[in-house]
């Protein structure tokens, strides 16, 4: 039984049929990566995984466990199964660092206080940033608001973590600082989806990549298989001009 | 509660109501007139005046704007005859509102008259205006699209909080009539109830066509709601 | 004039100031207490309106019309009308608590549409990313898009609430001891109008003033942002 199996999912903005049945599986502890043009829908596979854009229609599975986006109590399991790294970081702007990655797991998942702290700051000396728990976000780089965005989502204990165009908002310079945190994540086996634009990271780390078009997948497979030698049209001319760049 | 509404003779009055209202929305619009006035006079020289008549309006804003437009009417009817000076309840009230709406508008008109960029003058310069084209073209258009709004906003307070204050000295506006008819009768509840229905038709009608004049003439998009 | 200026030392009697004192403080007291309960139950009225679903429609219907309505009846027909119904449902009611009443109703319709500005001044991906982690609306609220609203909602806030000290001469009308009413009452003992409601005007002046002051003070000290100001307090310790 595959770890997360997405069956026909659609999704609307309005009379906009932003996803147009996307149907994708993977197992546990793999790396799959979301790539296509802008547009295409791959950021809205993610929102509706977390119930954030509203699902029009087919079915998600996790551990075959069905969710059920019309129903609160469902979409409140896929939340505590699943955690979201936005691509604007979104931490929270009146909260301290620490308090960022707290306020979840003290509040919302009830664990206690001491534990919940002593975690979070593990993880924030896994990102790099031990020395900023007292800071406020706006005190932070985009780099490392975006690393702590990741500790705030991996305090949720997530079993796939949604990591949605990460590095798009930052500044080349800092790009890197948050890829090497999402490598050694992939490589301590955490289940992943990535939406992204960085082509060669998404090689190196992804177990499998999904191109996607205008709200369907178009094409799946291995990351070489796909970059190398891509079955279709609509791939072999996006990643045409994405590569030889 | 057993209280027995009677509407009846709210509507045999209903006529005197309206003439109320009348009264109402002529205030309303002779005081904000009025208002803009001493507001367009008080903003330019806020802005180009020298500074003894700069810190003169600054103190007539500072005054007005932080004393009961209420008391400022007591002062004209109650305080002025003391040096000989009788005006009717109504002078009192139409020009104590004048002087009250032109402290608010000249802070209004400021705002708008600030948000003209020096750039914009320079530019109309290089573009060959002359002075009038400069303000027929670049200043007024632009006061008008960024103050239109607030000013719109404004009549409506004035219309409302405004003219009501007429009542308490005796004016027969609105809420006047209100008092007069019940004090009759007794049937304040009624009176009221109807005249704040009035008063809000009145002042959907003045939003509504305020918005639309801004539409058209500025095209600027005031709030109705 | 000459009976102004022989009526000054026969007015500013301690007696005469010490009522004053004491009215003002009345219309302070009236102002304040009215704003604050009517601060709180505006928060209940956005709350109420941003509920999400079908079956609220008519809680939304009747919060919109609440503020569009009575932002459009004069304070003086409010209070007329409190007043009335109240003495017909309470007939103990003091006047203060109708005067009360009335600074609340107007109060909840001014600040309402304040504070949906500043709750709809923090942006929407603050929410998502707290919706993302499971909290309810409530607490998305109290702990995320509150602390980031102060900011926006507290000097407007501050504002009427300074504004509507004067607004609050009209309930003078009804019979409450405030600054007013004992204006009208000393000038018809015989005292100048002139003498009288110049002195009631700066007794409002400093009541006024030096609030809206600190109001802008507030809002100056509010708009620096928060890392800032954190930062500032860690240099200065």
């Amino acid at each position: 039984m595959p770890h997360l199996a997405v069956n026909d999912l659609r999704a609307k903005y309005g009379a906009l049929e932003v996803l147009k049945g996307v149907s994708f599986s993977m197992e546990k502890g793999q790396v799959v990566a979301l790539v296509g043009p802008s547009g295409s829908g791959k950021s809205t596979v993610l929102r509706t995984l977390v119930g954030l854009t509203p699902v029009s229609g087919g079915s998600v599975t996790i551990h075959g466990d069905e969710i059920r986006y019309s129903n609160a109590a469902s979409v409140r399991r896929a939340r505590d199964q699943m955690a979201i790294v936005f691509q604007q970081y979104n931490l929270f702007q009146n909260m301290r660092i620490i308090d960022n990655v707290t306020v979840a797991p003290t509040k919302i998942k009830k664990r206690p206080k001491a534990e919940a702290r002593a975690d979070a700051e593990r993880l924030l000396a896994m990102v790099g940033l031990a020395d900023k728990l007292n800071a406020f976000p706006d005190q932070l780089s985009g780099g490392q608001q975006q690393r702590v965005a990741i500790a705030r989502a991996l305090a949720l204990h997530p079993e796939i973590l949604l990591l949605d165009e990460v590095t798009s908002a930052l500044d080349p310079e800092l790009v890197n600082e948050v890829l090497d945190t999402i490598r050694r994540l992939a490589t301590e086996g955490m289940t992943m989806i990535l939406v992204s634009h960085e082509m060669a990271f998404v090689r190196e780390v992804a177990d499998k990549v999904i191109f996607m078009d205008s709200g369907a997948v178009v094409e799946e497979g291995l990351p070489e298989q796909l970059f190398d030698a891509p079955k279709t049209d609509r791939a072999r001319e996006f990643f045409g001009k994405i590569l030889r760049h | 509660m057993d209280y027995n509404f009677q509407y009846g003779v709210v509507w045999d009055n209903f006529g005197a109501l309206m003439e109320g209202a009348w009264l109402t929305f002529q205030l309303g619009v002779f005081a904000f007139a009025g208002g803009v006035l001493i507001g367009l006079l008080g903003a330019s020289i806020k802005t180009y005046g020298p500074w003894p008549l700069r810190f003169l309006v600054d103190c007539y804003v500072v005054f007005i704007t932080n004393t009961p437009a209420l008391i400022q009417i007591y002062f004209l009817y109650f305080g002025l005859p003391e040096l000989g000076v009788r005006w009717s309840n109504e002078t009192c009230v139409l020009i104590g509102l004048v002087l009250n709406a032109g402290a608010y508008l000249t802070m209004i008109l400021r705002a708008g008259f600030l948000s003209v960029r020096k750039t914009e003058l320079e530019a109309g310069q290089t573009l060959g205006f002359s002075l009038v084209q400069q303000i027929r073209y670049i200043v007024v258009p632009h006061i008008a699209k960024t103050v239109y709004p607030a000013l719109a906003n404004f009549f409506i307070v004035v219309l409302v909080m405004g003219t009501s204050i007429g009542a308490l000295i005796g004016v027969d506006d609105l809420t006047g009539q209100a008092i007069n008819l019940s004090s009759i009768n007794y049937r304040w509840l009624e009176y009221f109830s109807v005249v704040a229905v009035i008063y809000v038709v009145l002042t959907f009608v003045a939003s509504i066509g305020l918005a639309l004049l801004g539409r058209w003439a500025f095209r600027v998009r005031a709030r109705i709601f | 004039m000459e009976r102004i200026l022989e009526q000054i030392p026969r007015f500013f009697t301690t007696d005469n100031m010490a009522l004053l004192l004491q009215s003002a403080g009345l219309t302070l007291a009236m102002t304040l207490t009215g704003c604050l309960i009517g601060f709180g139950l505006a928060f209940v009225l956005v709350y109420l309106r941003q509920m999400p679903g079908l079956w609220a429609l008519p809680l939304r219907v009747v919060c919109i019309t609440y503020v569009e309505v009575f932002r459009r009846i004069p304070f003086i027909v409010v209070i007329y009308l409190v007043l009335f119904f109240i003495q017909t449902v309470a007939s103990d009611a003091s006047l203060f608590t109708i005067a009360v009443i009335s600074i609340c109703i107007y109060a909840i319709a001014y600040t309402a549409d304040i504070i949906r500005g500043g709750l709809e001044s923090v942006p929407v991906t603050q929410t998502e990313a707290a919706r993302a982690m499971n909290f309810g609306r409530l607490r998305t609220l109290v702990t995320v898009t509150l602390p980031q609203a102060w900011p926006v909602i507290l000097p407007p806030a501050i504002a009427f609430a300074v504004s509507f000290i004067k607004d609050t001469a009209l309930v003078s009308q009804i019979g409450v001891f405030e600054l007013t009413f004992r204006g009208k009452e000393l000038n018809n003992q015989g005292y100048s109008g002139i003498l009288v409601f110049g002195t009631i005007a700066m007794c409002y002046f400093l009541m006024s003033f030096p609030l809206s002051m600190l109001g802008q003070y507030l809002e100056k000290r509010l708009a620096t942002p928060r890392g800032e100001r954190s930062a500032r307090k860690i240099r200065r310790a």
